[in-house]
């Protein structure tokens, strides 16, 4: 909210100075944002005086001027505005000054042979108008020495703060004043309003039409003053409103305005003229619509409270009035209505129909109920001093509600809450000073809340506001108590996990993104969601509609922004939330990393030791499993299934799964579909692990591991090439191997696979190699055979394979 | 010149002239072999009368011992010089540019970073880290936290919906990490130190915001603490995470619905560039809004007011590290470019612990 010093010196005595004042307002938690003070901004232009204005000897444009600035013999300027003349007054700024609306600070300087010892401005370079086309022209009675910014009433700094929304009694300056007075910077003037008799009865009623709903007004007063003339309002009310940013309209109009930054009352005032019998405040009727003063048409319903006369609706409560019955110029007989009404309902409509006055703005935070009537009696002050007329009596519609809330405030809560421990003199003299109605003693209060604070509705509020007057800076900063023990563990196995997984991929060089939680709704289908119920009823735009099924997409569509970028090798990877569903346990943490072109762990591109190949399926399926193992999983006993969703390549793809319903991941090449359909190119490949789906580690008593058990005997290794259909898979080949000898056999690698025509159609060779460990002696050659017998039955059993001859 | 000292001369010479191992082993073999010269000498010295051998044999010992000398310290010369030789032939250009290794090319995200580094101080302080759904119902987010149904300070969050289901309920998308304000009173009993970091929502992208954000909660219930203690443990989090020596703090009261009193709080600063340097200067940068939990939310939870008090905290995590690190536009955070990530992102053994210094 923006008022001027001068402003809240209307309501305020002080001595205090800018600073003082606006310090005290951002400690008392009227936060300042912005203060524009002009006179010191303005401070070196001054008013002067041009002794002559000849034609500069070497240029046609520019006039060499002599000037008086008030001070010493008269300074020499060059001046290229069209308008300078001798005789004229003007505003001067010397060298050295700094000019707002070019952003220059002047020097001394010679312009076509001719020296120039300062300027004559504009008000654009004064940053006042957008008025370039000459310098300022001032009456001849402008002193001359004079601030330029003194002479045209911009002296006044314009504070402008931000109001929370507890607080609607500092959306008036009264409210303002109070706070500051309170906290010692001054004293609250005294701007009760004595009531205007009325000379006549009202000559329009105002009826409530709420049937059997809820009434959305609790009262509402209504005065005419006739015979008023409404020119403008006067020119110190004019300047006030202007300089925070609203125009002046007319005399009833602007009062209106003026009350509503001075007391919080937003008012409404019809031209009598042109409302036809009594006033009803009801419900709007379903078709029903007002052209409104923001000369804008609105539809109607019957959640919206209007007030209609005979011929219709003239006005919205409590957000804006209607453009037929407003004043103007003519106006001679004018209606003022001061009303309230229901703040949630108020907020509703203005949402509904997209309305921001400043008058729904107050309602909707809360105006003082109580001072609607005195609100009025104001207004009829004010309607009187600078239009004349004679006002009504006034009508009174509904009840205004009493202030009944006291709350019993044992001092002690302060020290409790905040860790001060002020007197009770400072409490009661603070909250006295706010307006709330103190009695009883120590060791607890009685405090009456006053009708212009709807938030303070506890014992917690008044801590607040004690501490917020006393000072927030007295409280004493405090350790808060350490425990004696050593710290414990913090963090549960998800969040280890998570951690883990960043630095377990990192290290394997890929690096980490965070992308939206949201994407696409085609882009969610690809990847197994779109369900409707995970679809934002307002997303901030249709590519980031649909909760997030898969970390992939997002960073498959980095990896391509990356790709246009000229970084075409990438691996990244991202550690975050998916969505299945709607309920907290939809949500899951999946650990995702992609690898694009060349970027496999060992290094990309071309290099003097080897070009890397493009990343592949294997890439993927190392990036999963290492992941895995670095969390401690039980890697061993995961399945490796071929195939994974439809989003990867069907036969470059596989899943990690603790059986068939205990899915821990995929890892694979993209399905170009799916790539096409984002406008992503690859070769990509990635992996997706849901960290949530491994088994947490048994809990064991204790942190010992199993023992371990070195034999001394040699280990023993033996090469065998098993050729078996194409369609065989190594795993099942591996495991045939491993089970010929349980005990002897401690690995089996396989490090050939080979297809070649010589094996005949679709056959493959494997070649594994097998290490025997024994464990109680040296093996002999017999033994040696007699297993290495074993490992060929076992495979050939299981895989039809034969020994490659 | 004797014969011995001629047959010793040509022998030297012989040595000194052999170039390689093998031509060595021919001097050798030609004055120390079985038919060698020296040898021959040496087998002569049997038929010597025994003043004879008094005085050759010395002398032909005193000469094979010299030449084997001679030749073991030429052969060691030549074998060096093989040695060297070979190894001049073995050079590489050492020069040559390597890949970089996986260590060097991961990287952390910051705010992955700064969510560990704010982890390793609350830890240190024995608070544990909660956490809550993306998808929240309206009133975890708002009706328990006091946000009273079409409040003003609803409307202020910009909030996401999802579309109601058949019972008119609708879900969002949490606006505040507050939420598990709640749902940690539900299910802990106090005393309860928690932070709670995570991601939020809001309706709203500009330089300085962006629809996703990261927030970290922080939540303090017991029968004492007061915002002496919230002052002591914001003090001490801000030098311990900004890493220096001391900051001046301010806090300003000011309003959220779950707590009261409430107070933004904002430290002193110098802008330098893109640097911000606590603790000097005239700038006051907002970091946080905290405040003692409301009554009501501590009656929601299902606990009395009058027992049991606390305070709130919550603030931006990518602000945060913005600060701390730098970073000039909050966009880039979600943008994935990988030079903004190798530039700003961490090395994976970067681990901020409290007791080598959360950032080296």
């Amino acid at each position: 909210m923006k008022f001027t010093l001068s402003w809240l010196k209307e309501h305020l005595e002080t001595t205090a100075s800018l600073d003082e004042i606006t310090d005290a307002l951002t400690r008392v938690g009227l936060e300042v944002e912005s203060v524009e003070d002009k006179a010191k901004l303005l401070a070196p232009f001054t008013i002067a005086y041009v002794v002559s204005a000849v034609q500069h000897p070497n240029a046609d444009r520019l006039r060499v001027c002599m000037v008086d600035t008030g001070s010493g013999d008269p300074v020499q300027v060059v001046c290229g505005a069209p308008n300078a003349h001798t005789g004229m007054k003007s505003v001067f700024s010397p060298a050295g000054t700094y000019i707002p609306g070019k952003d220059i600070t002047l020097t001394v300087g010679t312009i076509r042979g001719v020296e120039s010892h300062g300027m004559l401005c504009s008000a654009a370079e004064l940053e006042l108008s957008e008025d370039h086309d000459g310098i300022i022209e001032l009456p001849a009675d402008a002193p001359v020495g004079m601030a330029y910014a003194e002479y045209a009433g911009l002296g006044d700094p314009v504070i402008d703060i931000a109001i929370t929304p507890n607080r609607p009694d500092c959306l008036g300056i009264h409210g303002v004043a109070r706070d500051l007075a309170a906290a010692g910077l001054g004293q609250l003037k005294d701007r009760s309003v004595a009531p205007v008799e009325g000379k006549f009865p009202s000559p329009v009623d105002v009826k409530f039409e709420f049937g059997d709903t809820p009434a959305l007004t609790p009262a509402f007063a209504l005065r005419l003053v006739r015979g008023v003339k409404n020119g403008p309002s006067s020119e110190w009310m004019q300047r006030q409103l202007r300089a925070i940013g609203l125009r002046p309209i007319n005399a009833l109009v602007d009062i209106t305005n003026f009350l509503t930054i001075d007391r919080n009352r937003p008012l409404h005032v019809f031209d009598a003229a042109k409302v036809t019998g009594d006033l009803t405040v009801r419900r709007a009727k379903e078709g029903e619509s007002l052209l409104a003063l923001d000369g804008k048409t609105y539809a109607l319903d019957p959640s919206i409270v209007v007030i209609s006369d005979d011929k219709g609706i003239e006005s919205l409560g409590g957000i804006m009035g209607g453009e037929a019955s407003g004043c103007d110029e003519n106006t001679v007989d004018v209606l003022i209505e001061s009303a309230l009404w229901e703040p949630l309902n108020i907020a509703q409509t203005g949402r509904k129909l997209g309305i921001n006055s400043d008058a729904r703005y107050r309602f909707e935070r809360g105006v003082d109920p109580a001072f609607m009537l005195p609100g009025l009696e104001l207004a009829t002050r004010l309607v009187q001093e600078l239009c004349g007329g004679e006002a009504s009596e006034i009508v009174v519609t509904g009840t205004v509600p009493e202030p009944h809330l006291t709350i019993a405030f044992p001092i002690a809560e302060v020290k409790r809450l905040a860790g001060i421990d002020p007197t009770e003199d400072e409490i009661r003299q603070v909250l006295t000073a706010l307006g709330f109605q103190v009695s009883g003693n120590a060791p607890s209060l009685t405090v009456g809340v006053p009708s212009w604070r709807p938030d303070v509705d506890g014992k917690a509020d008044l801590v607040e506001e004690v501490m917020r007057i006393l000072g927030v800076d007295r409280v004493p900063s405090t350790p808060l108590p350490k425990s004696d023990n050593v710290s414990k563990p913090v963090l549960t196995l998800a969040q280890t996990r998570t951690r883990r997984s960043k630095r377990a991929l990192a290290a394997r060089g890929l690096v980490e993104a965070v992308t939206w939680s949201f994407v696409a709704k085609s882009v969610a289908e690809a990847f197994g969601g779109g369900k409707p119920e995970l679809a934002l009823a307002n997303p901030i735009a249709a590519d980031l509609s649909d909760m997030r099924p898969s970390l992939l997409p997002g960073l498959l569509q980095a990896a391509q922004r990356n790709a246009d970028r000229g970084v075409a090798d990438l691996a990244l990877f991202e550690v975050g939330q998916i969505f299945r569903g709607t309920k907290p346990s939809d949500q899951l943490t999946a650990a995702t990393g992609i690898r694009r072109l060349s970027a496999t762990v060992n290094g990309a591109g071309r290099h003097w030791q080897g070009k890397a190949p493009a990343v592949s399926v294997y890439d993927a399926k190392a990036d999963a499993l290492a992941l895995l193992d670095a969390l401690g999983a039980p890697v061993d006993k995961f399945q490796i299934v071929a195939g994974a969703p439809a989003w990867f390549h069907p036969g470059r793809s596989g899943t990690i799964q603790l059986g068939p319903q205990n899915i821990i991941g995929w890892f694979g090449e993209l399905h170009p579909s799916v790539l096409e359909a984002l406008d992503v190119s690859g070769p990509l490949v990635g992996f997706e692990i849901i960290l949530d789906a491994i088994p947490a580690p048994r809990a064991r008593p204790t942190k010992t591991k199993p023992p371990l058990e070195l034999v001394p005997y040699q280990p023993v290794t033996r090469d065998f090439a098993f050729v078996v259909d194409r369609k065989i898979e190594a795993a099942k080949l591996v495991k045939a191997a491993q089970g010929a000898d349980k005990v002897l056999i401690s690995n089996v690698s396989v490090f050939d696979v080979f297809e070649g025509a010589s094996l005949g159609a679709d056959k493959k060779s494997i070649a594994i190699e097998v290490t025997l460990r024994p464990t109680q002696k040296t093996l002999t050659d017999e033994e040696i055979d007699a297993v290495a017998a074993k490992i060929v039955a076992q495979v050939g059993k299981a895989t039809q394979g034969v020994l490659r001859s | 010149m004797s014969d011995l000292e001629l047959l010793e001369r040509d022998i030297r010479a012989a040595i000194d002239g052999a170039s390689d191992e093998a031509a060595i082993e021919t001097v050798r073999v030609a004055a120390l072999g079985k038919k060698g010269s020296v040898s021959d000498l040496l087998k002569g010295l049997g038929a010597m009368t025994p003043d004879e051998r008094k005085v050759m044999g010395p002398a032909l010992n005193g000469l094979r011992d010299r030449v084997s000398e001679a030749l073991l310290a030429r052969r060691a010369t030549l074998k060096e010089a093989g040695l060297a030789a070979r190894l001049a032939s073995e050079a590489v250009d050492v020069t040559l540019p390597l890949r970089a290794s996986p260590l060097e090319q991961g990287r952390i995200h910051p705010i992955s970073q700064v969510i560990d580094e704010i982890t390793a101080i609350f830890g240190d302080l024995g608070f544990a880290v909660a956490e809550g759904p993306d998808i929240e119902t309206d009133d975890y987010n708002f009706t328990a936290l006091n946000f009273p149904v079409g409040h003003p300070a609803r409307e202020m969050h910009d909030t996401f919906f999802f579309n109601p289901d058949e019972q008119g309920e609708r879900l969002l998308l949490r606006t505040h990490t507050s939420p598990v304000q709640m749902r940690t009173m539900q299910t802990q009993k106090p005393p309860i130190r928690i932070i709670a970091p995570g991601r939020t929502y809001r309706n709203d992208s500009d330089q300085t915001h962006t629809p996703m954000f990261h927030q970290v909660e922080g939540l303090v219930i017991d029968t004492s603490s007061h915002i002496g203690h919230l002052k002591w443990l914001l003090e001490e989090f801000c030098r311990a995470f900004f890493e220096v020596e001391k900051v001046e703090m301010r806090m300003r009261p000011s309003f959220f619905p779950f707590t009261e009193p409430s107070m933004e709080v904002d430290i002193r600063c110098k802008r330098v560039g893109n640097e911000v340097r606590f603790g000097e200067g005239d700038d006051w940068l907002e970091i946080l809004g905290c405040g003692m939990v409301h009554p009501n939310v501590i009656r929601f939870a299902g606990l009395d007011p009058d027992v049991y008090q606390g305070f709130a905290f919550g603030m931006g995590i990518d602000r945060i590290a913005m600060l701390k690190y730098g970073m000039p536009d909050l966009r880039a955070f979600f943008d994935a470019d990988q030079r903004w990530l190798n530039h700003y992102g961490f090395r994976p053994l970067d681990l901020p612990a409290l007791v080598g210094g959360l950032s080296s």
